[in-house]
């Protein structure tokens, strides 16, 4: 089944009743060329790209509980490519283009809407640091925009120009930044995997691996033993948990980030537009809600629920940046559990393990990630060597000093 | 959260700043001839498990006291909390 635009027109006048389910619900098979433990958008990204772009297609996503039911539906759908290091822009801007073609690619709406994303600026010290941000965007190709603080005043009046402790001076734009239908992303994936032969296996939890002389050759689950002849472990949120079933420690800290959403409103914020002076940034979804968050809870969580301090917080620096928001009505929070890093970068490499691979510590970028970490992750199963624009997302990148610390605040998660 | 502080009773969490997992207490010997290694597994890796979990709080806008909290990463419970001077002591006893 393939989507167009005359299918709608052609199922709307015949009552809908054309549609099929998106993807198979297979049995597990005994064996796989490739398993991907975790079945969100970074491992149903890896699938599909296994079998789009490198041909593996005797390949299973497994999933503990149903697709996309973690960190992917779970974000604030920011996608953009705004960082400063070398070790990362260029895996973020890989992931940007993929973005702009995903829908054609998968031929599935994603609701990519490219409305642009403002970091605000509230000194002259900060300006100064954002122009150089800007101009590592533009050698990667990413392009990028020194807006004045007039020109804020035109695209976002709303705003508290003139605080008294943190005045706003202007903004760096880049505007092919924007969002995506989060579970939209996940499905088009899912959809497009097992077109292509892929096994996605949900209610089907990893409870250990299956190892032979140094070796993965398999993964034990509760539907069984899957033997497999790769495994990529993608479970950003439980990593410390699949990888201690290996016996493995990893540079993470699992904790909770919390997101809010407002009733809905009539169009008001034109785009993402990110507080420079605290930590909150906000997006208005399709059906009008005010989409916002900002900092962890700051200690180590597995309960997908945060306390009512940073809420607090978060609100603050809402009103402060615009103090309109005191007028909405807060409809829900959440909270999702990241892996933070030691230095707030991700991993994406074999392990000490033979034929067991990881794909994690996503800090607060996984979702923008997801189409540049399904890609480079299905590289290197396939190929065995990293993708070019993932070469620095190492394991040994600690021991041998080449952190890719983007705030350059050191071995303390919570503060990345 | 209230942090069940030994010395001023029940406090909010609010008042205190998360560092990590309390094996920062115990730092490898700079002398041993495995000192790199060990080093970088101090500072880098974690056990991060789900349950119960030692963790290093700071009472910022308290006492200024390191405390060792004992508490579940899955539920937030908090099962208990001890100086921090107390347990390095206790552990340097051994």
């Amino acid at each position: 089944m393939t989507f167009s635009g005359f299918k709608v027109i052609k199922e709307a006048l015949t009552g809908h009743k054309g549609w099929g389910p998106l993807w198979r619900t297979p049995e597990p098979k005994a064996q796989y060329d490739v398993v991907i433990v975790g079945g969100g958008g970074h491992g149903l990204a890896t699938a599909y790209y296994l079998a789009k772009v490198y041909g593996v297609t005797n390949v299973a996503v497994l999933e503990k509980g149903w697709i996309g039911s973690g960190n992917v539906g779970r974000n604030t759908t920011i996608i953009r490519s705004n960082y400063l290091l070398p070790g990362n822009q260029p895996f973020y801007e890989f992931s940007m283009k993929l973005w702009e073609n995903l829908e054609q690619d998968t031929n599935f709406n994603s609701m990519v809407s490219q409305r642009g994303i403002i970091n605000l600026f509230h000194s002259d010290g900060q300006r100064d640091a954002y122009r150089r941000r800007g101009n590592a965007m533009m050698l990667s190709g990413a392009g990028a925009r020194l807006l004045s603080q007039a020109d804020l005043r035109e695209r976002a009046p709303f705003l508290n120009f003139d605080n008294a402790r943190f005045p706003i001076k202007g903004g760096l734009m880049q505007e092919r930044a924007g969002t995506a239908r989060h579970d939209g992303v996940a499905w088009g994936y899912a959809r497009g995997a097992d077109m292509r032969g892929v096994d996605i296996i949900q209610n089907c939890e990893v409870t250990g691996f299956r190892m032979d002389a140094g070796r993965v050759t398999g993964v034990e689950t509760t539907r069984g033993v899957i033997g497999a002849g790769k495994v990529g472990v993608a479970v950003a949120g439980n990593s410390g948990r699949v990888m201690a079933m290996a016996g493995r420690r990893l540079p993470i800290e699992s904790q909770v980030l919390q997101a809010f959403v407002s009733e809905g409103l009539k169009p008001v914020i034109p785009g993402v537009i990110t507080f420079g002076a605290g930590h909150f940034y906000i997006s208005q979804s399709d059906k009008g809600g005010l989409v916002f968050g900002g900092d962890l809870d700051g200690y180590n969580s597995y309960a997908q629920r945060g306390g009512l301090p940073v809420v607090e917080d978060v609100l603050e620096g809402g009103m402060a940046l615009m103090p309109m928001l005191g007028r909405a009505r807060l409809l829900r929070n959440w909270g999702g559990i990241v892996d933070m890093s030691m230095d707030g970068s991700p991993i994406i490499d074999r392990t000490d393990i033979g034929d067991l691979y990881f794909n994690g510590a996503w800090n607060y970028g996984g979702f923008k990630a997801t189409p540049a970490s399904g890609y480079a992750f299905a590289h290197l199963l396939a190929r065995d060597e990293p993708h070019e624009t993932a070469r620095a997302f190492r394991f040994d990148r600690f021991a041998r000093g080449y952190v890719i610390d983007e705030k350059g605040v050191g071995a303390q998660p919570n503060l990345h | 959260m209230l942090i069940p502080h030994p010395l001023l009773g029940p406090r909010n969490a609010q008042e205190f700043t998360y560092l990590g997992d309390a094996q920062l207490l115990r730092r490898p010997d700079p002398q041993a001839p495995d000192a790199e290694a060990a080093f970088c597994d101090y500072v880098f890796q974690r056990s991060n498990p789900a349950g119960v979990h030692q963790e290093l709080w700071f009472h910022e806008q308290g006492d200024r006291s390191w405390l060792v909290v004992t508490r579940n990463t899955v539920t937030h419970e908090i099962l208990g909390a001890e100086l921090a001077c107390d347990v390095a002591k206790r552990e340097g006893a051994q």
